[in-house]
């Protein structure tokens, strides 16, 4: 009966050939380990926000007068209301950290290489429209810093020489942060933008399955295949890799849980504690910072405190800022090793990779804390770091001395 | 190297200084701390203390401050009232206990009687923290110079009046001669005569003629109310936590399960 079904729809739809193409069969690469345990995790986070955000829209109101109150409604009145948003916050900050984490795989792995070039630009897209999507929907709560950081943000697009005012108008519809702003935010955060991701993160998979996914080897694993076609040092995605990732979503949802359940603050970093406090427009806060998962960026942001010529300051800090994010596209075609894996790289693409982790935390830290004259000169001399990682990268590894890579994996 | 590392401390200072005291101007009991917030031991377990703490916040604050997100009848049933007596003792007017607990002063009146008008304190506690709130009650003291002749010390120049006096009686900001302490962790000693070192040190908080209550019941109480006010910012966490035991108690077993079939399948790949 089930065969006969599955025949009728074959034949109408290739439903088996895609099954076994994007799951059951689809070869994985041995010898992969905790770090690629990302990718999964965050379709899973994915999945969460979607339906936790399904969930919020049934009783948030996008209005300047209700925003905030409908939070606390859900919060309290809805039941188990505070679980979904709960899941919400905790799941944006999830959904950061495992980008990063899964960004720094690559880099680490090598994986942007050839022919995985579109693969990394897919990826890096993903990363904007997620970009794009925590700050819209940062402002939706309507708290003070909501409501600040959507100020700070937006006006950077005032620095921008000529036409700057016109277009912070144009982008806000007011001629200020008001409700026909929160209204387009509201409308980007639950529409357009998760309809991106989708498609994005859609095509990313598509994308990885055509080419195949990388190892942390470096190793070209369709170099061997049996008499199938089928690599040699691949296992079918069901039942190995599937067993891994079950194993691994579980114990990422202790953590996620933990956090709902037992820290949903998260100390003030998951939700800020000024945001407590409703949107009020006469009084800004001491101290603006932007979510965690921004703050390397506003630290970028912040460093640049000279103006060259015509262009502000706050112009050049814009332009730096959207770099530090833009220069990760250009990877794959930075890298001009012969080899993929920091396994068997040299010794100077270990130590720019170091280089390029402790100028992330550290700008990170400088980005959450009130400036002062040392701590911009910090912050300048490591977004420096930052981009050397970047600039620096066609010279560094053109002229450094790679191992020899083997050509089979060799499980340990 | 000890300019090194003198160069290198100097460094982290600044880059980790702290980042403003949080108390204000409050100044400990024993003189030692400026700016550091008391403990406000809260407990969303203690329902007694919940219950008291609303009683103080109906009878004292609900006249100016709203808790406009939250519902009596959730109150009463978080706190173990009975709804006859929440509302017998804690209902006034023609409020219903289905209501949210807002409050008839018209704000832009009120805003011309105190300079801004009253917060609404539903969140005050996730804002501005427990120990923070309860500091902030336990110090106001007299100053003339202020319009309504008295003044805060955590939060200066605040516009609200000491609502709470005829329970505290009126505190008074003195200076004493302190001790200080040195750097082995000791009291500053004269190297000659052994004597203790002092200095003055004002901003002590003195209660000259009491009120209702004495210092420590007046300290209990204001705990009592931080606790409430503690409860009414997170009503949840009593569940939350409860809830969360079973489900991360759930998720540790499901993950060793599953690690397990995982490993078994492990064992086909070479």
């Amino acid at each position: 009966m089930f065969t006969k079904l599955l025949n009728w729809v074959d034949d109408r739809f290739p439903f088996t050939d895609t099954w076994e193409r994007h799951l059951s069969k689809y070869p994985a690469p041995i010898g992969q380990n905790f770090w690629y345990l990302a990718g999964v995790l965050m379709v899973v986070v994915l999945v969460i926000q979607l339906i936790s955000g399904i969930w919020l829209l049934m009783s948030y109101e996008a209005t300047v007068e209700e925003a905030f109150a409908s939070i606390q409604y859900i919060m309290r009145d809805v039941d188990y209301g505070w679980i979904i948003r709960y899941m919400h916050t905790t799941g944006s900050s999830m959904f950061f950290l495992l980008i990063y984490l899964h960004m720094f795989r690559g880099l680490l792995y090598g994986s942007y290489q050839k022919p995985r070039e579109l693969l990394w630009i897919l990826g890096w897209f993903t990363y904007i429209i997620l970009v794009a999507e925590g700050f819209t929907g940062y402002v939706l709560p309507w708290g003070q810093m909501s409501f600040w950081a959507a100020q700070v943000i937006m006006s950077l697009f005032g620095s921008i020489p000529f036409i700057g005012e016109e277009l912070l108008t144009w982008i806000r519809g007011d001629y200020m942060i008001s409700g026909i702003t929160l209204g387009r935010l509201f409308a980007f955060h639950v529409v357009l933008l998760p309809l991106a991701l989708i498609a994005v993160v859609f095509v990313h998979i598509i994308a990885l399955h055509e080419v195949g996914s990388n190892n942390p080897e470096g190793i070209d694993v369709k170099k061997h295949v049996d008499e199938d076609g089928v690599p040699l040092d691949t296992v079918p995605f069901f039942p190995y890799d599937v067993m891994k990732d079950i194993f691994a979503i579980g114990v990422f949802l202790i953590i996620f849980c933990f956090i709902i359940f037992f820290f949903p603050d998260g100390g003030g970093y998951l939700i800020e504690y000024v945001n407590y406090e409703e949107a009020n427009n006469l009084i800004t806060p001491e101290h603006i910072v932007p979510a965690w998962y921004y703050t390397p960026y506003y630290a970028m942001l912040r460093a640049i405190t000279f103006p060259i010529g015509p262009l502000t300051a706050k112009f050049l800090g814009f332009v730096i800022m959207t770099a530090g994010m833009v220069i990760i596209a250009f990877v794959p075609w930075l890298d001009r090793s012969p080899v993929k894996s920091i396994r068997y790289k040299g010794m100077y693409s270990k130590l720019a990779l170091c280089g390029l982790v402790v100028s992330f935390f550290v700008l990170g830290y400088l980005g959450m804390i009130r400036p002062n004259p040392l701590r911009t000169a910090l912050a300048q001399v490591f977004t420096a770091l930052y981009f050397a990682y970047f600039l620096l990268m066609p010279f560094y590894t053109k002229y450094e001395k790679c191992k020899t890579v083997p050509d089979r994996i060799k499980l340990q | 190297m000890k300019s090194f590392f003198f160069v290198i401390s100097l460094f982290s200072l600044t880059i980790f200084s702290a980042e403003g005291k949080p108390c204000g101007d409050y100044l400990s009991s024993d003189g030692l701390h400026r700016g550091i917030c008391e403990e406000a031991d809260t407990d969303y377990l203690d329902k007694a203390s919940l219950q008291k703490g609303a009683k103080m916040f109906m009878n004292y604050c609900y006249g100016c401050h709203s808790l406009k997100y939250a519902r009596f009848n959730r109150v009463a049933k978080d706190l173990g009232i009975p709804e006859d007596l929440f509302q017998k003792h804690l209902l006034f007017g023609d409020q219903k206990m289905g209501d949210l607990m807002t409050i008839s002063m018209d704000q832009s009146e009120a805003k011309d009687w105190f300079g801004v008008a009253p917060p609404d304190l539903t969140l005050e506690v996730s804002l501005r923290g427990a120990d923070w709130l309860y500091t902030y009650l336990i110090s106001f003291y007299e100053d003339e110079s202020r319009p309504l002749g008295v003044n805060n010390k955590v939060l200066e120049n605040v516009g609200m009046p000491h609502v709470l006096s005829n329970l505290q009686g009126l505190q008074k900001s003195i200076c004493k001669q302190v001790s200080q302490s040195a750097s082995n962790g000791g009291l500053k000693q004269d190297p000659l005569s052994g004597e203790i070192i002092t200095k003055e040190q004002c901003g002590f908080l003195v209660v000259e003629e009491e009120g209702e209550m004495n210092p420590k019941e007046f300290k209990a109480s204001m705990k009592n109310l931080t606790n409430f006010l503690s409860y009414m910012s997170d009503p949840i966490e009593e569940e939350r936590k409860y809830i969360g035991k079973f489900v991360v108690l759930y998720l540790i077993i499901f993950s060793i399960l599953s690690y397990l079939l995982y490993r078994e399948f492990k064992k086909d790949v070479h």
